[in-house]
Protein backbone atom coordinates (compact mmCIF):
# COMPACT_ATOMS: atom_id res chain seq x y z
CA UNK A 1 0.00 0.00 0.00
CA UNK A 2 2.77 2.12 0.57
CA UNK A 3 4.10 4.52 -2.35
CA UNK A 4 4.34 8.03 -3.96
CA UNK A 5 0.33 7.94 -4.18
CA UNK A 6 -0.39 7.30 -0.48
CA UNK A 7 2.18 9.54 1.21
CA UNK A 8 0.65 12.15 -0.97
CA UNK A 9 -2.81 10.83 0.29
CA UNK A 10 -1.55 11.27 3.69
CA UNK A 11 -0.14 14.52 3.15
CA UNK A 12 -3.82 15.94 1.95
CA UNK A 13 -4.86 14.16 4.82
CA UNK A 14 -2.17 16.24 7.16
CA UNK A 15 -3.38 19.63 5.07
CA UNK A 16 -6.71 18.96 5.54
CA UNK A 17 -6.74 18.54 9.34
CA UNK A 18 -4.65 21.88 9.50
CA UNK A 19 -6.99 23.82 7.67
CA UNK A 20 -10.40 22.59 9.68
CA UNK A 21 -8.46 23.12 12.64
CA UNK A 22 -7.83 26.69 11.82
CA UNK A 23 -11.79 26.97 10.56
CA UNK A 24 -12.72 25.76 13.87
CA UNK A 25 -10.76 28.54 15.98
CA UNK A 26 -11.04 31.77 13.31
CA UNK A 27 -14.23 32.88 15.05
CA UNK A 28 -13.38 32.56 18.42
CA UNK A 29 -9.87 34.67 17.30
CA UNK A 30 -12.38 37.16 15.41
CA UNK A 31 -14.05 37.82 18.57
CA UNK A 32 -10.88 38.81 20.20
CA UNK A 33 -9.81 40.81 17.89
CA UNK A 34 -13.18 42.57 17.84
CA UNK A 35 -13.62 43.21 21.54
CA UNK A 36 -10.11 45.51 20.61
CA UNK A 37 -11.66 47.41 18.08
CA UNK A 38 -12.07 51.43 19.43
CA UNK A 39 -15.28 51.96 16.79
CA UNK A 40 -18.86 51.54 18.39
CA UNK A 41 -19.74 49.41 15.19
CA UNK A 42 -17.24 46.37 14.06
CA UNK A 43 -15.56 46.61 10.51
CA UNK A 44 -12.37 44.85 9.50
CA UNK A 45 -9.78 46.25 8.71
CA UNK A 46 -9.47 47.60 12.20
CA UNK A 47 -7.92 51.18 12.31
CA UNK A 48 -8.34 51.95 16.19
CA UNK A 49 -7.33 49.87 18.76
CA UNK A 50 -8.83 50.15 22.16
CA UNK A 51 -9.37 48.47 25.77
CA UNK A 52 -11.99 50.27 27.23
CA UNK A 53 -14.49 47.98 26.27
CA UNK A 54 -12.83 45.96 28.87
CA UNK A 55 -13.07 48.57 31.21
CA UNK A 56 -16.21 49.59 30.87
CA UNK A 57 -17.47 45.53 31.56
CA UNK A 58 -14.91 45.17 34.51
CA UNK A 59 -16.70 48.41 36.02
CA UNK A 60 -20.29 47.23 35.25
CA UNK A 61 -22.62 45.79 37.77
CA UNK A 62 -24.68 44.45 34.97
CA UNK A 63 -22.09 42.18 34.28
CA UNK A 64 -21.31 41.15 37.61
CA UNK A 65 -24.78 40.36 37.84
CA UNK A 66 -24.94 38.24 34.73
CA UNK A 67 -21.23 36.23 36.17
CA UNK A 68 -22.61 35.89 39.50
CA UNK A 69 -25.68 34.11 38.41
CA UNK A 70 -23.87 32.11 35.52
CA UNK A 71 -21.57 31.23 38.31
CA UNK A 72 -24.03 30.08 41.05
CA UNK A 73 -26.01 27.95 38.17
CA UNK A 74 -22.26 26.12 37.16
CA UNK A 75 -21.20 25.35 40.79
CA UNK A 76 -24.54 24.15 41.46
CA UNK A 77 -24.95 21.78 38.17
CA UNK A 78 -21.25 20.68 39.03
CA UNK A 79 -21.32 19.44 42.72
CA UNK A 80 -24.73 17.43 41.43
CA UNK A 81 -23.49 16.28 38.45
CA UNK A 82 -20.22 14.68 39.58
CA UNK A 83 -22.28 12.69 42.24
CA UNK A 84 -24.96 11.59 39.89
CA UNK A 85 -22.62 10.84 37.25
CA UNK A 86 -20.43 9.25 39.12
CA UNK A 87 -22.96 6.33 40.82
CA UNK A 88 -24.36 6.23 37.43
CA UNK A 89 -21.08 5.35 35.60
CA UNK A 90 -20.87 2.60 37.91
CA UNK A 91 -23.83 1.50 36.86
CA UNK A 92 -22.70 2.48 33.53
CA UNK A 93 -19.51 0.33 33.45
CA UNK A 94 -18.71 -1.45 36.27
CA UNK A 95 -21.60 -3.67 37.77
CA UNK A 96 -23.40 -6.36 35.78
CA UNK A 97 -26.74 -6.03 36.38
CA UNK A 98 -30.01 -7.00 34.63
CA UNK A 99 -31.35 -4.12 32.31
CA UNK A 100 -27.88 -2.59 32.21
CA UNK A 101 -27.82 -2.46 28.60
CA UNK A 102 -31.44 -0.45 28.34
CA UNK A 103 -29.93 1.58 31.04
CA UNK A 104 -27.20 2.52 28.86
CA UNK A 105 -29.57 3.26 26.10
CA UNK A 106 -32.39 5.83 28.23
CA UNK A 107 -29.50 7.37 30.15
CA UNK A 108 -27.73 9.01 26.90
CA UNK A 109 -31.61 10.21 25.14
CA UNK A 110 -31.51 13.40 27.15
CA UNK A 111 -27.78 14.07 24.97
CA UNK A 112 -29.40 13.75 22.05
CA UNK A 113 -32.72 15.34 23.04
CA UNK A 114 -33.54 19.14 20.92
CA UNK A 115 -32.72 21.51 24.32
CA UNK A 116 -34.95 23.76 22.98
CA UNK A 117 -37.58 21.79 23.13
CA UNK A 118 -36.36 20.23 26.56
CA UNK A 119 -36.40 23.73 28.42
CA UNK A 120 -39.77 24.16 27.06
CA UNK A 121 -41.06 21.11 28.68
CA UNK A 122 -39.66 21.98 31.62
CA UNK A 123 -41.27 25.28 31.55
CA UNK A 124 -44.87 23.66 31.34
CA UNK A 125 -43.53 21.13 33.94
CA UNK A 126 -42.49 23.81 36.61
CA UNK A 127 -45.22 26.02 36.65
CA UNK A 128 -47.82 23.23 36.55
CA UNK A 129 -46.13 22.33 39.81
CA UNK A 130 -46.40 25.87 40.37
CA UNK A 131 -42.45 26.68 40.61
CA UNK A 132 -41.29 30.02 39.70
CA UNK A 133 -38.63 29.88 37.63
CA UNK A 134 -35.24 31.20 38.67
CA UNK A 135 -31.21 30.49 38.25
CA UNK A 136 -31.87 27.64 40.55
CA UNK A 137 -34.67 25.95 37.87
CA UNK A 138 -32.33 26.27 35.22
CA UNK A 139 -29.50 24.76 37.23
CA UNK A 140 -31.87 21.57 37.32
CA UNK A 141 -32.36 22.28 33.41
CA UNK A 142 -28.70 22.11 32.59
CA UNK A 143 -28.33 18.72 34.82
CA UNK A 144 -30.77 16.76 32.68
CA UNK A 145 -28.63 17.57 29.49
CA UNK A 146 -25.16 17.30 31.88
CA UNK A 147 -25.44 14.42 34.11
CA UNK A 148 -25.75 12.21 31.37
CA UNK A 149 -22.67 13.57 29.24
CA UNK A 150 -20.80 13.45 32.98
CA UNK A 151 -22.08 9.38 33.00
CA UNK A 152 -20.50 9.22 29.74
CA UNK A 153 -16.64 10.70 30.40
CA UNK A 154 -16.52 8.87 33.91
CA UNK A 155 -17.91 5.49 32.18
CA UNK A 156 -14.78 5.74 30.05
CA UNK A 157 -12.65 5.77 33.05
CA UNK A 158 -14.52 3.16 34.76
CA UNK A 159 -14.25 0.91 31.94
CA UNK A 160 -10.20 0.66 32.61
CA UNK A 161 -11.05 0.05 36.08
CA UNK A 162 -9.63 -3.56 37.46
CA UNK A 163 -12.99 -4.57 39.77
CA UNK A 164 -9.98 -7.01 41.45
CA UNK A 165 -8.70 -4.33 43.19
CA UNK A 166 -11.69 -3.65 44.76
CA UNK A 167 -12.22 -7.10 45.58
CA UNK A 168 -8.99 -7.56 46.99
CA UNK A 169 -9.20 -4.77 49.80
CA UNK A 170 -12.50 -6.67 50.90
CA UNK A 171 -10.81 -10.04 51.23
CA UNK A 172 -8.07 -7.90 53.24
CA UNK A 173 -11.00 -6.85 55.50
CA UNK A 174 -11.79 -3.48 54.31
CA UNK A 175 -15.29 -1.84 54.50
CA UNK A 176 -17.30 -0.90 51.58
CA UNK A 177 -16.84 2.99 52.55
CA UNK A 178 -13.13 2.22 52.81
CA UNK A 179 -12.54 0.54 49.74
CA UNK A 180 -14.54 3.63 48.33
CA UNK A 181 -12.42 5.86 50.31
CA UNK A 182 -8.59 4.22 49.79
CA UNK A 183 -9.49 2.39 46.35
CA UNK A 184 -11.98 3.36 43.98
CA UNK A 185 -12.39 7.04 44.48
CA UNK A 186 -8.24 7.60 44.11
CA UNK A 187 -8.40 5.55 41.04
CA UNK A 188 -11.12 6.98 39.41
CA UNK A 189 -9.95 10.85 40.19
CA UNK A 190 -9.09 11.77 36.60
CA UNK A 191 -12.52 10.85 35.20
CA UNK A 192 -13.98 12.77 38.15
CA UNK A 193 -11.74 16.00 37.69
CA UNK A 194 -12.63 15.36 33.48
CA UNK A 195 -16.71 14.92 34.62
CA UNK A 196 -16.24 18.21 36.64
CA UNK A 197 -15.00 20.66 34.05
CA UNK A 198 -17.00 19.65 31.40
CA UNK A 199 -20.04 19.78 33.77
CA UNK A 200 -18.90 23.47 34.57
CA UNK A 201 -18.00 24.35 31.30
CA UNK A 202 -20.75 22.95 29.65
CA UNK A 203 -23.20 24.82 31.79
CA UNK A 204 -21.42 27.96 31.73
CA UNK A 205 -21.90 28.26 28.02
CA UNK A 206 -24.95 26.93 27.96
CA UNK A 207 -28.24 28.87 26.07
CA UNK A 208 -30.67 26.89 24.58
CA UNK A 209 -31.34 25.22 27.80
CA UNK A 210 -31.70 28.45 29.97
CA UNK A 211 -33.17 30.17 27.33
CA UNK A 212 -36.76 29.50 28.92
CA UNK A 213 -35.60 28.11 32.54
CA UNK A 214 -34.28 30.99 34.46
CA UNK A 215 -36.95 33.65 34.53
CA UNK A 216 -35.97 36.84 35.67
CA UNK A 217 -32.42 36.24 36.16
CA UNK A 218 -29.88 36.11 33.19
CA UNK A 219 -26.83 34.46 32.33
CA UNK A 220 -24.18 35.47 30.13
CA UNK A 221 -24.58 33.38 27.30
CA UNK A 222 -28.39 34.63 27.36
CA UNK A 223 -27.62 37.93 27.65
CA UNK A 224 -24.88 37.81 24.71
CA UNK A 225 -27.88 36.40 22.74
CA UNK A 226 -30.16 39.16 23.59
CA UNK A 227 -27.50 41.55 22.63
CA UNK A 228 -26.71 39.81 19.40
CA UNK A 229 -30.04 39.67 17.89
CA UNK A 230 -31.63 43.45 19.04
CA UNK A 231 -29.39 46.42 20.39
CA UNK A 232 -25.54 45.22 19.71
CA UNK A 233 -22.95 46.59 21.91
CA UNK A 234 -19.42 46.74 21.89
CA UNK A 235 -19.69 44.87 25.00
CA UNK A 236 -20.73 41.62 23.22
CA UNK A 237 -16.97 40.49 21.76
CA UNK A 238 -15.69 42.21 24.91
CA UNK A 239 -18.06 39.73 27.39
CA UNK A 240 -17.43 37.03 25.12
CA UNK A 241 -12.95 37.13 25.09
CA UNK A 242 -13.38 37.69 28.59
CA UNK A 243 -15.52 33.76 29.42
CA UNK A 244 -13.85 32.58 26.82
CA UNK A 245 -10.12 33.35 28.49
CA UNK A 246 -11.35 32.18 31.47
CA UNK A 247 -12.44 28.90 30.33
CA UNK A 248 -8.73 28.88 28.58
CA UNK A 249 -7.29 29.41 31.83
CA UNK A 250 -9.25 26.86 33.43
CA UNK A 251 -8.61 24.31 31.34
CA UNK A 252 -5.07 24.94 31.20
CA UNK A 253 -4.58 24.89 35.47
CA UNK A 254 -6.39 21.17 35.28
CA UNK A 255 -3.81 20.30 32.53
CA UNK A 256 -0.79 21.32 34.59
CA UNK A 257 -2.59 19.81 37.77
CA UNK A 258 -2.37 16.49 36.08
CA UNK A 259 0.99 16.67 34.63
CA UNK A 260 2.37 17.80 38.07
CA UNK A 261 0.48 14.50 39.70
CA UNK A 262 2.03 12.20 37.38
CA UNK A 263 5.51 14.10 38.15
CA UNK A 264 4.96 13.37 41.56
CA UNK A 265 4.29 9.86 41.34
CA UNK A 266 7.12 7.59 41.85
CA UNK B 1 -22.26 -9.44 46.68
CA UNK B 2 -25.54 -10.22 45.10
CA UNK B 3 -25.53 -14.10 45.90
CA UNK B 4 -24.11 -14.10 49.34
CA UNK B 5 -25.33 -17.31 50.09
CA UNK B 6 -25.41 -16.38 53.86
CA UNK B 7 -28.45 -14.39 52.79
CA UNK B 8 -32.03 -15.52 53.29
CA UNK B 9 -33.36 -17.78 51.48
CA UNK B 10 -36.66 -16.85 50.01
CA UNK B 11 -37.05 -13.32 48.53
CA UNK B 12 -39.00 -11.14 46.25
CA UNK B 13 -37.75 -11.34 42.83
CA UNK B 14 -37.78 -7.61 42.94
CA UNK B 15 -36.68 -7.21 46.08
CA UNK B 16 -33.45 -9.54 44.83
CA UNK B 17 -32.89 -7.35 41.51
CA UNK B 18 -32.82 -4.28 44.14
CA UNK B 19 -30.24 -5.93 45.75
CA UNK B 20 -27.63 -5.39 43.18
CA UNK B 21 -25.00 -2.99 43.56
CA UNK B 22 -25.61 -2.12 39.75
CA UNK B 23 -29.13 -1.45 40.63
CA UNK B 24 -28.36 1.03 43.53
CA UNK B 25 -25.63 2.80 42.20
CA UNK B 26 -28.17 3.10 38.69
CA UNK B 27 -31.36 4.29 41.27
CA UNK B 28 -30.61 8.41 41.54
CA UNK B 29 -29.84 9.34 38.38
CA UNK B 30 -32.52 7.56 37.25
CA UNK B 31 -35.30 8.96 39.80
CA UNK B 32 -33.62 12.82 38.67
CA UNK B 33 -34.28 11.74 34.95
CA UNK B 34 -38.06 10.16 35.68
CA UNK B 35 -38.50 13.85 37.42
CA UNK B 36 -36.58 16.19 35.03
CA UNK B 37 -36.98 14.31 31.67
CA UNK B 38 -39.88 11.83 31.64
CA UNK B 39 -42.26 13.75 33.65
CA UNK B 40 -42.02 16.90 31.67
CA UNK B 41 -41.85 15.23 28.52
CA UNK B 42 -44.94 13.84 29.28
CA UNK B 43 -46.87 16.79 30.44
CA UNK B 44 -45.66 18.22 26.48
CA UNK B 45 -47.99 15.08 25.23
CA UNK B 46 -51.25 15.97 27.29
CA UNK B 47 -50.74 19.51 26.22
CA UNK B 48 -50.42 18.26 22.59
CA UNK B 49 -54.17 17.27 23.31
CA UNK B 50 -55.62 20.57 24.93
CA UNK B 51 -57.93 22.48 23.30
CA UNK B 52 -56.01 25.47 21.77
CA UNK B 53 -54.60 28.55 23.86
CA UNK B 54 -55.65 27.16 27.24
CA UNK B 55 -53.54 26.66 30.15
CA UNK B 56 -54.82 24.28 32.18
CA UNK B 57 -54.28 20.50 31.34
CA UNK B 58 -57.32 19.54 32.69
CA UNK B 59 -59.83 19.52 30.29
CA UNK B 60 -61.48 17.83 27.56
CA UNK B 61 -58.77 16.17 25.33
CA UNK B 62 -59.20 17.09 21.63
CA UNK B 63 -57.01 16.88 17.97
CA UNK B 64 -57.81 20.20 16.90
CA UNK B 65 -54.02 21.13 17.84
CA UNK B 66 -52.71 18.44 15.32
CA UNK B 67 -55.32 19.04 12.68
CA UNK B 68 -53.78 22.84 12.47
CA UNK B 69 -50.88 22.41 12.30
CA UNK B 70 -51.16 19.81 9.54
CA UNK B 71 -53.18 22.38 7.39
CA UNK B 72 -51.76 25.33 8.85
CA UNK B 73 -48.56 25.95 6.81
CA UNK B 74 -45.82 24.55 9.00
CA UNK B 75 -45.04 21.50 6.76
CA UNK B 76 -42.17 24.67 5.59
CA UNK B 77 -40.33 25.25 8.55
CA UNK B 78 -40.87 21.28 8.93
CA UNK B 79 -39.32 21.10 5.22
CA UNK B 80 -36.29 23.91 5.87
CA UNK B 81 -35.35 22.34 8.94
CA UNK B 82 -35.47 18.75 7.56
CA UNK B 83 -33.30 20.12 3.96
CA UNK B 84 -30.81 21.87 6.27
CA UNK B 85 -30.30 18.96 8.75
CA UNK B 86 -29.90 16.46 5.62
CA UNK B 87 -27.33 18.74 3.79
CA UNK B 88 -25.10 19.77 7.25
CA UNK B 89 -25.08 15.30 7.88
CA UNK B 90 -23.81 15.02 3.95
CA UNK B 91 -21.18 17.66 4.13
CA UNK B 92 -20.19 16.72 7.44
CA UNK B 93 -19.74 13.03 6.50
CA UNK B 94 -17.34 14.49 3.56
CA UNK B 95 -15.44 17.03 6.09
CA UNK B 96 -14.68 14.63 9.02
CA UNK B 97 -14.01 11.10 7.20
CA UNK B 98 -10.44 12.19 6.45
CA UNK B 99 -9.68 13.41 9.44
CA UNK B 100 -11.27 10.65 11.13
CA UNK B 101 -9.51 7.98 9.14
CA UNK B 102 -5.88 10.55 9.40
CA UNK B 103 -6.93 10.26 13.58
CA UNK B 104 -7.38 6.61 13.36
CA UNK B 105 -4.70 5.26 11.18
CA UNK B 106 -1.77 7.97 10.90
CA UNK B 107 -1.45 10.33 13.53
CA UNK B 108 -0.03 8.11 16.34
CA UNK B 109 0.56 9.94 19.25
CA UNK B 110 -0.46 13.40 17.11
CA UNK B 111 -4.41 12.31 17.59
CA UNK B 112 -4.85 13.00 20.86
CA UNK B 113 -3.59 16.20 20.43
CA UNK B 114 -6.01 17.29 17.47
CA UNK B 115 -9.13 15.19 19.64
CA UNK B 116 -8.02 17.99 22.48
CA UNK B 117 -8.16 20.64 20.16
CA UNK B 118 -11.38 19.51 18.51
CA UNK B 119 -13.11 19.28 21.60
CA UNK B 120 -12.21 22.79 23.28
CA UNK B 121 -14.52 24.87 21.25
CA UNK B 122 -17.16 23.10 22.88
CA UNK B 123 -16.15 24.41 26.26
CA UNK B 124 -17.37 27.60 24.88
CA UNK B 125 -20.45 28.79 24.54
CA UNK B 126 -22.29 28.28 21.46
CA UNK B 127 -23.36 32.29 20.81
CA UNK B 128 -19.61 33.29 21.45
CA UNK B 129 -18.62 30.93 18.41
CA UNK B 130 -21.66 32.07 15.79
CA UNK B 131 -21.34 35.30 16.76
CA UNK B 132 -17.21 35.42 15.02
CA UNK B 133 -19.00 34.39 12.15
CA UNK B 134 -21.52 37.36 11.95
CA UNK B 135 -17.87 39.39 12.45
CA UNK B 136 -16.32 37.39 9.55
CA UNK B 137 -19.31 37.17 7.26
CA UNK B 138 -20.49 40.50 7.92
CA UNK B 139 -20.47 43.59 5.42
CA UNK B 140 -16.99 45.39 6.12
CA UNK B 141 -16.99 42.40 8.04
CA UNK B 142 -13.46 40.68 8.28
CA UNK B 143 -14.29 38.25 4.92
CA UNK B 144 -14.97 41.20 2.88
CA UNK B 145 -12.56 43.53 4.08
CA UNK B 146 -9.77 41.14 3.63
CA UNK B 147 -10.71 40.52 0.00
CA UNK B 148 -11.05 44.45 -0.31
CA UNK B 149 -7.57 44.71 0.68
CA UNK B 150 -5.66 41.90 -1.30
CA UNK B 151 -7.70 41.90 -4.37
CA UNK B 152 -9.75 45.16 -4.32
CA UNK B 153 -13.43 43.62 -5.01
CA UNK B 154 -16.46 43.67 -2.82
CA UNK B 155 -18.65 40.85 -2.21
CA UNK B 156 -22.42 41.28 -0.92
CA UNK B 157 -22.53 40.17 3.22
CA UNK B 158 -23.62 36.35 3.34
CA UNK B 159 -24.63 37.31 6.79
CA UNK B 160 -28.44 36.11 6.77
CA UNK B 161 -28.64 33.85 3.96
CA UNK B 162 -29.39 29.71 3.96
CA UNK B 163 -25.63 28.85 3.28
CA UNK B 164 -24.41 30.87 6.00
CA UNK B 165 -27.23 28.74 8.48
CA UNK B 166 -25.84 25.86 6.91
CA UNK B 167 -21.78 26.78 8.07
CA UNK B 168 -23.31 27.63 11.36
CA UNK B 169 -24.49 24.24 11.61
CA UNK B 170 -21.55 22.13 10.00
CA UNK B 171 -18.99 24.08 12.38
CA UNK B 172 -21.37 23.68 15.82
CA UNK B 173 -21.96 20.52 15.45
CA UNK B 174 -18.63 19.13 13.70
CA UNK B 175 -17.13 17.07 16.74
CA UNK B 176 -20.38 14.91 17.32
CA UNK B 177 -19.45 13.27 13.64
CA UNK B 178 -15.83 13.70 14.00
CA UNK B 179 -15.63 11.29 17.30
CA UNK B 180 -18.04 8.58 17.14
CA UNK B 181 -16.32 8.38 13.00
CA UNK B 182 -13.00 8.00 14.60
CA UNK B 183 -14.11 5.36 17.37
CA UNK B 184 -16.15 3.39 13.97
CA UNK B 185 -12.68 3.93 11.93
CA UNK B 186 -10.62 2.61 14.77
CA UNK B 187 -12.82 -0.63 15.02
CA UNK B 188 -11.50 -1.31 11.26
CA UNK B 189 -8.56 -4.25 12.17
CA UNK B 190 -5.98 -3.26 9.33
CA UNK B 191 -4.77 -7.05 8.93
CA UNK B 192 -8.25 -7.09 7.34
CA UNK B 193 -7.78 -4.34 4.76
CA UNK B 194 -4.27 -6.09 4.13
CA UNK B 195 -5.98 -9.32 3.35
CA UNK B 196 -8.79 -7.54 1.25
CA UNK B 197 -6.05 -6.16 -0.98
CA UNK B 198 -3.51 -8.84 -1.05
CA UNK B 199 -6.56 -10.98 -2.46
CA UNK B 200 -6.82 -8.96 -5.48
CA UNK B 201 -9.32 -6.08 -4.36
CA UNK B 202 -8.68 -2.64 -5.39
CA UNK B 203 -8.92 0.41 -3.46
CA UNK B 204 -12.51 1.05 -3.99
CA UNK B 205 -13.58 -2.60 -3.20
CA UNK B 206 -11.68 -2.58 0.23
CA UNK B 207 -13.00 0.85 1.28
CA UNK B 208 -17.01 -0.12 -0.29
CA UNK B 209 -16.90 -3.97 1.57
CA UNK B 210 -14.21 -4.15 4.49
CA UNK B 211 -13.57 -0.27 5.72
CA UNK B 212 -17.59 1.17 5.45
CA UNK B 213 -19.47 -1.76 7.10
CA UNK B 214 -16.62 -2.41 9.80
CA UNK B 215 -17.08 1.41 10.70
CA UNK B 216 -20.64 1.62 10.26
CA UNK B 217 -21.31 1.92 13.85
CA UNK B 218 -19.50 5.34 14.13
CA UNK B 219 -20.90 6.39 10.97
CA UNK B 220 -24.58 5.85 12.09
CA UNK B 221 -23.82 7.26 15.41
CA UNK B 222 -22.51 10.35 14.07
CA UNK B 223 -24.91 10.95 11.32
CA UNK B 224 -28.15 10.45 13.87
CA UNK B 225 -26.56 12.43 16.57
CA UNK B 226 -25.58 15.75 13.89
CA UNK B 227 -28.97 15.20 12.12
CA UNK B 228 -31.12 15.06 15.36
CA UNK B 229 -29.24 18.07 16.85
CA UNK B 230 -29.51 20.42 13.86
CA UNK B 231 -32.96 18.84 13.65
CA UNK B 232 -33.96 21.09 16.83
CA UNK B 233 -31.17 23.51 16.22
CA UNK B 234 -32.31 27.39 17.55
CA UNK B 235 -29.48 29.59 17.59
CA UNK B 236 -27.81 28.81 14.23
CA UNK B 237 -30.72 30.08 12.28
CA UNK B 238 -31.37 32.96 14.59
CA UNK B 239 -27.68 34.38 15.23
CA UNK B 240 -26.86 33.76 11.27
CA UNK B 241 -30.10 33.19 9.15
CA UNK B 242 -31.85 36.31 10.14
CA UNK B 243 -35.07 35.87 8.79
CA UNK B 244 -34.20 34.21 6.02
CA UNK B 245 -35.79 30.60 7.19
CA UNK B 246 -37.67 29.82 9.93
CA UNK B 247 -36.62 26.30 11.28
CA UNK B 248 -39.07 24.02 13.14
CA UNK B 249 -37.09 25.06 16.74
CA UNK B 250 -38.42 28.70 15.72
CA UNK B 251 -42.20 28.06 15.54
CA UNK B 252 -41.95 25.98 18.59
CA UNK B 253 -40.35 29.05 20.54
CA UNK B 254 -42.70 31.29 18.81
CA UNK B 255 -45.85 29.22 19.45
CA UNK B 256 -44.84 29.43 23.58
CA UNK B 257 -43.92 32.95 23.93
CA UNK B 258 -45.07 35.22 21.48
CA UNK B 259 -48.39 33.38 20.42
CA UNK B 260 -49.06 32.37 24.31
CA UNK B 261 -50.79 28.92 22.53
CA UNK B 262 -48.95 26.15 24.32
CA UNK B 263 -51.01 23.44 23.00
CA UNK B 264 -50.24 24.51 19.74
CA UNK B 265 -46.14 24.55 20.93
CA UNK B 266 -46.10 21.23 22.57
CA UNK B 267 -47.92 19.74 19.57
CA UNK B 268 -44.75 21.30 17.02
CA UNK B 269 -42.69 19.53 19.66
CA UNK B 270 -44.41 16.44 19.96
CA UNK B 271 -43.52 15.66 16.42
CA UNK B 272 -40.40 16.43 16.48
CA UNK B 273 -39.83 14.28 19.60
CA UNK B 274 -41.42 11.49 17.39
CA UNK B 275 -39.35 11.59 14.74
CA UNK B 276 -35.98 12.14 16.80
CA UNK B 277 -37.25 9.31 19.23
CA UNK B 278 -37.93 6.79 16.19
CA UNK B 279 -34.33 7.68 14.40
CA UNK B 280 -32.79 7.12 17.95
CA UNK B 281 -34.08 3.85 18.19
CA UNK B 282 -33.12 2.60 14.98
CA UNK B 283 -30.02 3.31 15.50
CA UNK B 284 -29.78 1.67 18.71
CA UNK B 285 -31.17 -1.54 18.06
CA UNK B 286 -28.24 -1.90 15.67
CA UNK B 287 -25.62 -1.37 18.32
CA UNK B 288 -23.67 -1.91 21.32
CA UNK B 289 -22.83 0.55 23.45
CA UNK B 290 -20.07 -1.82 25.40
CA UNK B 291 -18.67 -2.21 22.49
CA UNK B 292 -17.97 1.09 20.98
CA UNK B 293 -17.03 3.02 24.46
CA UNK B 294 -15.65 0.31 26.57
CA UNK B 295 -13.82 -1.01 23.46
CA UNK B 296 -14.42 -4.72 24.48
Amino acid sequence: MDGPRSSIAKLLIVLWTLVILAFLYMPMFSVVLASFTKKRYFSFPITAWDTRWYEKAMASLSVRDLIATSLSVAVTVTIFSVVLGFCSALAFARYDWKGRKLFQKLILLPIFFPQAVLGLALLLWFSNIGIITSWKTAAFAHMIWIVPIVTLIMSIQVYSFDPALEEAAFDMGASRWQVLKEITLPILSPGIVSGAIFAFLLSWGNFPLSLFSTGADQTVPEWLYAKMVSGYTPMVPTLGSLTMGAAALMVILVYLGFQLRRLRRP
Amino acid sequence: MANNPAAPPRRTRLGEWLRQPGVLVALPTTLFLLVGFAGPLVIVVVYSFMPPRTFSMFQAPTLANFVSVVTDSYYISFFWSFALATVTVGLLLLVCYPIAYGMAKLFGKWANLVTVLVALPLLISENIRLFGWVLILLKNGILDGSLQIMFGLSIPSLLYTVPAIVLGLVYVYLPFMLFPLVIGLSMVPDSLKEAASDLGATRLQVFREVELPLAMPGILIGAMLTFILSLGSLAESKILGGQAVVMIADDIESAFTFAQNWPKGSVLSVMLIAFSGALIFIVFRRIDLDRIIGRR
